[in-house]
């Protein structure tokens, strides 16, 4: 070859398979990052199609009906829909204030960095137990020793319809409980993300005039951090909608609409969890819209959060 | 030193988890005069400055051990109120530092914390007035704090910290961030401020620490014996700052000075 | 001057001194509520699990709910399942996620794909897993697209790699952005290919990082349920051969599931043995991530 009277390097010039392997590698890693549009636009498509048949025969009153009864053949959705949204949304008050004030808790310095880095990793320790194991706990020990409470809240409550049945087991309320451990993790980590990114210099500023430290955390650290901690809130709530093993196991799975929170019911993913495994032809169907009306819900919630957790990078 | 101190440090050692910073330090500071702390970086001036507000609480492993004495009491006596410290003896940081709140709010906050009654007006421009920024933002007082330049929030930082009436005012290093004008007027503002306050400035700037100050204390490095590259600061030299920069009493005060002017 | 000569000391019984008291101990109190729940889930995870431990829980396979009712038999096969259900789910998963943050890092050029493919990384994470379920079941289960075989090992390890996807996609691309970028102009520098660079140079350079995520998505995987219960289903015999992956398997997490809703208290004896092994496993592999990464900061 002439190339050798370059001396020894042979491959001083570039060779064809060479350049062959970097465009190669460059087209497969571009497929790579495709395949996270390709899947999503394909769950988007299956569960839209699948729920085609379903769509056409009850249209928007699938949204609002609440009869679930696959032997007479007559679907709607809202007992499902409203166990959803009234499970996210009631865990997520609960959360809140326990999450931001774990997080406060452990990024102000009120007792040594060490312990709170020690409970720091615990609170991220929860969120790795999986959700079925925490669906066995509540059933077997968390409910029956929350059961008499909540007989008390509807001895004294039972006239408001969210108290108006008499607890029996399995029902909204322990699921709503089982939602704040699942989702509390996610609400530190973010809060506690976001209060670290406020720059210190804004906490001496607020020191170095006499502020205590809790009006320190209202007036400059919590309103500097809103933006990433109400996106953090936005994730959490989009992980509640959306989760199922635990809540499947201790809501009941009872598709019969109560207000009561006391009483069985039944969350979207709890009700595809149960049934969709047995099931056919028009009910499958009609699980098929239900998962699209909850990716739907989580899809809104999601890309809104995005949108303020990037918020919060623009602010300084 | 003829003049009554306002501040003592009676052998104070400070130091960082294992680190020590700052050792033995004993140094009066007189009422009522603008004292200048200048040394090499990592001298730990800049740490001697925060232990008189207690602002090193905030750092997780931060550690002083002797007195700071202020109105006859230790400053970290176990008894002391921190937040009362800081109401008394306010901060100006390196970095201008304004809250993401309006030029008003910026002023108005520390009042209302502090427990001041009287009109907020009145005290927002006072306060504005002394820092000398009045005139440049009086009709935007509404504006958020970062629409202001460099120069300019650091002189709303300055109007911050006199709105709570502290006796003694703590800077650390006010002008390193800002351009030439900017600190000129910062300058102009210290010496408004030195007939009414106590201040204490650390600066790296020689001209500047003679240009502000009536006293200066000269800091240095020495390396830890038993460590490679960990250094600790001592004071070296605590005089009038005519005597300081003219005919200092001490060698090493002499080199640093006259090397620092080339 | 007008002010009063106020006392240094710190006096309990001034407002700001009663607020800052109160809301610290608000804080204490909602961390400890935010603790409990863990310690609980452990401690009992630990006694009714712990307690079953023998040796033929690891050898033999689960009996049917109601068939012999002083034993359930063992979990053998749900551990093997769990096993290898991760173990596909990882082996689809990597290289499409690691492909992925390269592809983000290294390629391209925050154009709009990029930005897309980064939004969508997120979206995708935010899928509920359910939802990975009714996607795999409606095109690989119900469809029979592999060789006619409806719920199978497969299935449930496709659904498992579209949760993991997301998770190694970030990671990948996070710990690359790390590397200094003097490091690849290095490479560049000496004329090195880019596929060179990044696979001798970059990769390597970030390879902490990304093993942490890893290590991560197959903790969270290995846990999951819902997206098995209807693609990967379950099974009460042992999947031992190539053939198997066609097959139903079974998990441990199904396990639980199945039998923590069975009325036999055996049964629901072994879902508390299982959650043991499982916790344990997952808790091992999340610290172990955690240690690799924490080692990583110290450097």
């Amino acid at each position: 070859m002439s190339i050798s009277a370059k001396g020894e390097y042979i491959l001083k010039r570039r060779t064809r398979p060479e350049k062959l392997v970097d465009k190669g590698f460059k087209s497969i890693v571009v497929f790579f990052a495709s395949m996270v549009a390709i899947i999503l636009l394909g769950i988007l498509l299956v569960v839209f199609a699948g729920s085609l048949q379903s769509m056409s025969r009850y249209g928007l009153g699938f949204l609002v009906n609440s009869d679930w009864n696959p032997v007479t053949n007559s679907y709607g959705a809202f007992t499902a829909i409203y166990g959803t949204l009234l499970t996210s949304f009631a865990s997520l008050l609960i959360a809140i204030p326990l999450g931001i004030g774990t997080a406060i808790f452990i990024t102000e310095n009120i007792i040594p960095l060490k312990i709170r880095n020690i409970i720091g990793m615990m609170v991220e320790l929860l969120a790795a137990i999986p959700s079925v194991v925490l669906g066995l706990w509540a059933i077997f020990v968390m409910e029956p020793f929350i059961r008499p409470i909540l007989i008390i809240m509807h001895k004294f409550m039972g006239w408001m319809p969210f108290f108006g049945t008499r607890p029996v087991g399995p029902g909204i309320a322990p699921a709503i409980l089982i939602l704040v451990i699942m989702i509390l993790p996610i609400i530190t980590s973010i809060t506690k993300d976001s209060l670290n990114q406020v720059p210190i210099k804004l906490r001496e500023a607020a020191y170095g005039i006499g502020a205590t430290r809790w009006s320190t955390i209202f007036n400059v650290i919590l309103p500097a951090s809103i933006s990433g901690i109400a996106g953090g809130v936005l994730l959490a709530l989009g992980r509640a909608m959306g989760e199922t093993m635990a809540v499947t196991m201790i809501i009941g799975n009872s598709n019969n609409f109560t207000w009561s929170i006391l009483s069985p019911g039944n969350t979207i993913s709890a009700l595809l969890a149960n049934q969709f495994g047995e099931a056919d032809g028009s009910q499958v169907s009609s699980l098929m819209y239900a998962a699209l009306v909850l990716m739907l819900l989580t899809l809104v919630i999601n890309i809104f959060a995005q949108w303020m957790v990037r918020k919060l990078s623009l602010k300084y | 030193m003829q003049s009554v101190p306002i501040i003592s440090f009676e052998n104070v050692s400070i130091s960082y988890g294992s680190t020590e910073a700052v050792r033995n330090l004993y140094l009066d500071i007189p009422k009522g005069k603008v004292t200048a702390l200048i040394g090499p970086s990592g001298c730990g001036k800049s740490t001697v400055l925060r232990s008189i507000n207690r602002m090193n609480d905030l750092i997780d492993n931060c550690n002083l051990k002797g007195k700071v004495i202020f109105e006859g009491k230790n400053l970290y006596d176990p008894r002391i109120d921190p937040v009362e410290v800081r109401r008394r003896i306010g901060m100006v940081f390196q970095q201008p530092n304004p809250f993401p709140k309006s030029i008003f709010e910026n002023i108005a906050y520390g009042a209302k914390i502090n427990g001041y009654t009287g009109n907020m007006n009145d005290l927002v421009e006072r306060s504005l007035i002394k820092a000398a920024l009045w005139d440049e933002c009086k009709d935007k007082l509404n504006q958020s704090g970062y629409s202001l330049s460099g120069g300019q929030q650091q002189r709303l930082c300055i109007a911050r910290t006199i709105a709570i009436e502290p006796e003694v005012i703590l800077m650390d290093e006010p002008c390193s961030a800002l351009d030439p004008i900017s600190t000129l007027k910062i300058e102009e503002t210290i010496h408004q401020l030195s007939d009414k306050y106590t201040i204490i400035i650390v600066t790296h700037n020689m001209q500047q620490a003679l240009r502000v100050s009536d006293m200066t204390a000269f800091f240095n490095a020495e390396k830890v014996e038993d460590s490679v590259n960990n250094k600790v600061g001592y004071l070296v030299e605590f005089n009038k700052t005519e005597k300081i920069f003219k005919s200092p009493n001490k060698k090493e005060t002499e080199d640093y000075i006259s090397g620092k002017f080339g | 001057m007008s002010k009063i000569n106020s006392n240094l000391y710190y006096k309990f019984t001034q407002r700001r001194n009663i607020n800052n008291v109160i809301f610290t101990i608000i804080a204490i109190t909602f961390t400890l509520i935010s603790l409990i729940p863990l310690l609980l889930v452990l401690t009992y995870v630990l006694i009714k699990g712990g307690s079953q431990l023998n040796f033929q829980l690891f050898t033999n396979l689960p009996e049917p709910p109601g068939y012999d009712l002083n034993t359930a038999g063992g979990i053998g096969n749900a551990i093997l399942g769990t096993v290898i259900v991760t173990f596909i789910g990882a082996l689809i998963s990597i290289p499409i996620g690691v492909g992925g943050g390269i592809y983000l890092s290294e390629f391209s050029k925050n154009g709009y794909f990029s930005k897309f493919i980064r939004f969508g990384t997120n979206v995708l994470a935010g899928v509920p897993s359910i939802i990975a379920g009714v996607f795999v079941y409606g095109i690989i289960v119900s469809t029979r697209i592999f060789n006619g075989a409806s719920f199978s090992a497969l299935a449930g390890g496709i659904a498992l790699s579209i949760l993991m996807i997301p998770t190694i996609i970030k990671t990948t691309d996070e710990g690359l952005k790390l590397v200094p970028n003097d490091l690849r102009k290095g490479s560049l520098g000496v004329g090195a290919s880019k596929f060179t660079t990044i696979t001798q140079i970059t990769l390597p350079a970030a390879f902490e990082p990304i093993s942490t995520g890893i290590l991560l998505s197959i903790a969270r995987a290995a846990g999951e349920t819902a997206p098995l219960v209807f693609t990967a289903l379950f099974s009460f015999y042992w999947s031992d051969n190539i053939n198997s992956i066609l097959e139903p398997i079974a998990s441990l997490s199904v396990l639980i599931y199945n039998f923590a809703l069975e009325p036999y208290e055996s049964q629901n004896s072994l879902a508390w043995a299982a959650s043991f092994i499982l916790v344990l496993s997952i808790l091992i592999l999340s610290i172990l991530s955690k240690l690799s990464s924490n080692k990583k900061q110290f450097k």
